[in-house]
């Protein structure tokens, strides 16, 4: 069961051979005749972020509540610790959730709330008074232990529900979407709040959203799920450029998904045509079976589309028609239509090319495919 | 209907028109209770309305009547055991009704609105039939059994409502933090439906106080509850002791009413959305 580690906040990393805090092992799901989560198989590493994303329906819920052990999976086994607890009930699997919507008990106060389950694991009173004040003071709510839950905003009922779940000290920390309630500017000062709360506790932390740019910016790794199916497990920046599949292209980030193209080697490059007038070149990279004639699908992010400077030939250059800016602050983003290509998204810094190129008139587009996933038609 | 009015001459008509249905409707609901208190004052050996002058000889034969007191103290230990009766009954099949689906799941809500539908005074004949066929006609059981099967629907919704406006995250996050089922129970669900449960188990006492068609059938002489002494009080006598009784009664059922709502606020036992 619980072994006591009470004097190593930080377990050190282990001596066993199970680097791994959970293990999902051909988990699948069904509900009636709809299937949730279909053969899933993820290793949980000691001390990482992983995040499930996807949107919603995609399985990443059920699957933290098959961790949790909330829901039984149809098939597959779940292991925590190296221990196999596919038939553990909750209440002895160790796991430390946070709800959605916090879920904390409206007739506790805060200190009630936090040292709820320190009383159940039988912990003396005054060790439990310590553990939830260190526990309300890594969340900052030093002092709060008083107050009535429903005397909280939003934000600090988030961190009870946090401070509430670390202070067992799980094996597993779950998020479902712990962000999702709050306002956008909490949202972001949250985020990092999450991250020193990670760095100071090193606790295996599963977290579960449908936002990328939370992902994106919290993770050690991502697990993108669609339709209850794993498709890619990376690091965010590994995931932002090189993307797997064309799911996971369009799901990260804004995405240029061109037209298919038929491809030619020619030389050291790759020819791509994507309209009768419009040819698009790439080095040939080794990670890429293109054979002659066959069908590709290229995704460009707006950060790699640039407007030509001058009349200069070069390689890659597409005349476009601007439709649309919105300014960011920090870049616009600009909407062009080219002939064959339809609409593309360029990402430019500062906000001159609104004056420089109003809606309705002509520029030319580098397309930049070194950065750009190519992914060949099955 | 489609007379043309000048728009906010027409909102304060509308506005007019509903206050004065609203006070009509105030006096019609108030109307015999506030006859009776009335009259009870009244310094006639007669019922009379209105009162001829103002007195309390009535109150004090009222409470001091040996019928009355016995009826009174019958109808506590009555409703005592009845209402906690129905409360323990009414939790178990509200959650049974609320958490989980099986077959006749329909026919058991359709039960247990049955009592609003099925006349008093047949619930009270059948069981008084019923209580000679087994040979339990007198003494209380007859009596708490039929009281409970009157108010059960009550409690039952009153818990039922209480466990649709539980979270059921709540459980689970109890769970999570290492508490078993059992403990889940007695932390988190039971405490959380304890204003719903408090609040029927009052509904249900005033109703079973104050319940007299199928009490007339099951009580005798020894077990008649105060609504049947005071039936046959009014055959013998026609003197206002009915009329203070009655007042004593509103006024300790308002009483508790009132207290009830400030504690437990009955809006939330009686509408689901109110969270």
């Amino acid at each position: 069961m619980r072994t006591d580690n009470e004097a190593a906040p930080h377990p050190p990393p282990a001596a066993d051979p199970a680097a791994n805090a959970v293990e999902l092992v051909g988990v699948s799901k069904n509900f009636g005749a709809v299937t949730a989560v279909h053969a899933v198989t993820l290793a949980i590493r000691r001390g990482e972020v992983l995040t499930l994303l996807g949107p919603s329906g995609c399985g990443k819920t059920t699957l933290l509540n098959i961790v949790a052990g909330f829901e039984e999976p149809t098939r597959g086994r779940i292991l925590i610790d190296g221990r196999d607890v596919t038939l553990t009930p909750p209440h002895l699997r160790d796991t430390g959730m946070v709800f959605q919507n916090y879920a904390l008990f409206p007739h506790m106060n805060v200190f009630e709330n936090v040292a709820f389950g320190l009383g159940m694991r039988r912990m003396p009173k005054a060790r439990i008074a310590t553990e939830v004040g260190r526990a309300l003071e890594m969340v900052k709510l030093e002092g709060l232990g008083e107050r009535r839950v429903r005397q909280l905003s939003g934000g600090q009922q988030q961190r009870v529900a946090l401070a509430r779940a670390i202070v067992i000290q799980p094996k597993v920390l779950l998020l479902d979407e712990p962000l999702s309630a709050l306002d956008k500017n909490l949202r972001g000062q949250m985020q990092i709040e999450l991250k020193e709360l990670h760095d100071r506790t090193g606790l295996t932390t599963v977290f579960v959203t449908h936002d990328q740019g939370e992902a994106l910016s919290l993770s050690d790794r991502i697990v993108v799920l669609n339709r209850g199916e794993i498709q890619q497990i990376a690091a965010p920046i590994e995931l932002y450029r090189h993307p797997a599949n064309g799911f996971v292209a369009s799901f990260i980030g804004d995405i240029n998904h061109l037209p298919p193209a038929e491809c030619q080697r020619c030389g050291s490059d790759i020819l791509f045509r994507l309209a009768p007038t419009i040819e698009l070149a790439m080095p040939a990279r080794a990670d890429l079976a293109l054979r002659d004639g066959r069908k590709a699908h290229i995704f460009v992010r707006p950060e790699h589309l640039r407007i030509a400077d001058g009349a200069g030939e070069g390689r890659n250059r597409v005349l476009c028609q601007v439709v649309t800016h919105v300014y960011q602050g920090t870049h616009t983003l600009t909407r062009v239509e080219a002939v064959g290509l339809g609409l593309l998204q360029l990402r430019i810094p500062g906000g001159e090319i609104i004056e420089r190129a109003p809606p309705g008139s002509r520029i030319v587009v580098t397309i930049d495919l070194d950065e750009a996933t190519v992914l060949a038609e099955a | 209907m489609t007379l043309r009015l000048e728009p906010r001459f027409a909102a304060k008509a509308r506005s007019g028109l509903f206050w004065f249905v609203v006070v009509l409707i105030l006096l019609f609901m108030t109307i015999p209770a506030v006859v009776v208190i009335a009259t009870s004052f009244s310094p006639s050996e007669l019922v009379t309305f209105p009162p001829a002058g103002l007195s309390l000889k009535w109150y004090v034969r009222a409470v001091t009547y040996p019928d009355f007191q016995n009826a009174f103290i019958n109808g506590l230990i009555v409703t005592s055991f009845a209402s906690t009766l129905a409360l323990i009954t009414g939790s178990a099949v509200a959650c049974l009704i609320e958490r989980y689906a099986f077959p006749g799941r329909t026919v058991l809500e359709a039960v247990l609105s049955s009592p609003l539908i099925v006349p008093h005074f047949t619930t009270g004949l059948g069981f008084l039939m019923l209580g000679v066929a087994l040979g339990i006609n007198q003494g209380y059981a007859i009596v708490i059994v039929t009281h409970v099967l009157l108010v059960l629907p009550f409690v039952t919704r009153s818990v039922y409502v209480s466990l649709r406006n539980l979270d059921p995250h709540l459980e689970r996050a109890a769970a999570n933090l290492g508490a078993s089922p059992g403990r889940v129970l007695t932390r988190i669900t039971v405490p959380l439906l304890l204003p719903g449960m408090a609040g029927g188990w009052l509904v249900a006492a005033v109703l079973s106080l104050t319940e007299f068609t199928a009490s007339l059938y099951v009580t005798d002489a020894g077990t008649q509850t105060l609504p049947v002494a005071m039936y046959t009080y009014i055959r013998e006598y026609s003197d206002p002791t009915i009329a203070a009784i009655s007042a004593i009664l509103i006024l300790a059922t308002t009483l508790v009413m009132f207290i009830a709502d400030q504690i437990f606020g009955l809006g939330r036992i009686l509408s689901i959305d109110a969270h």
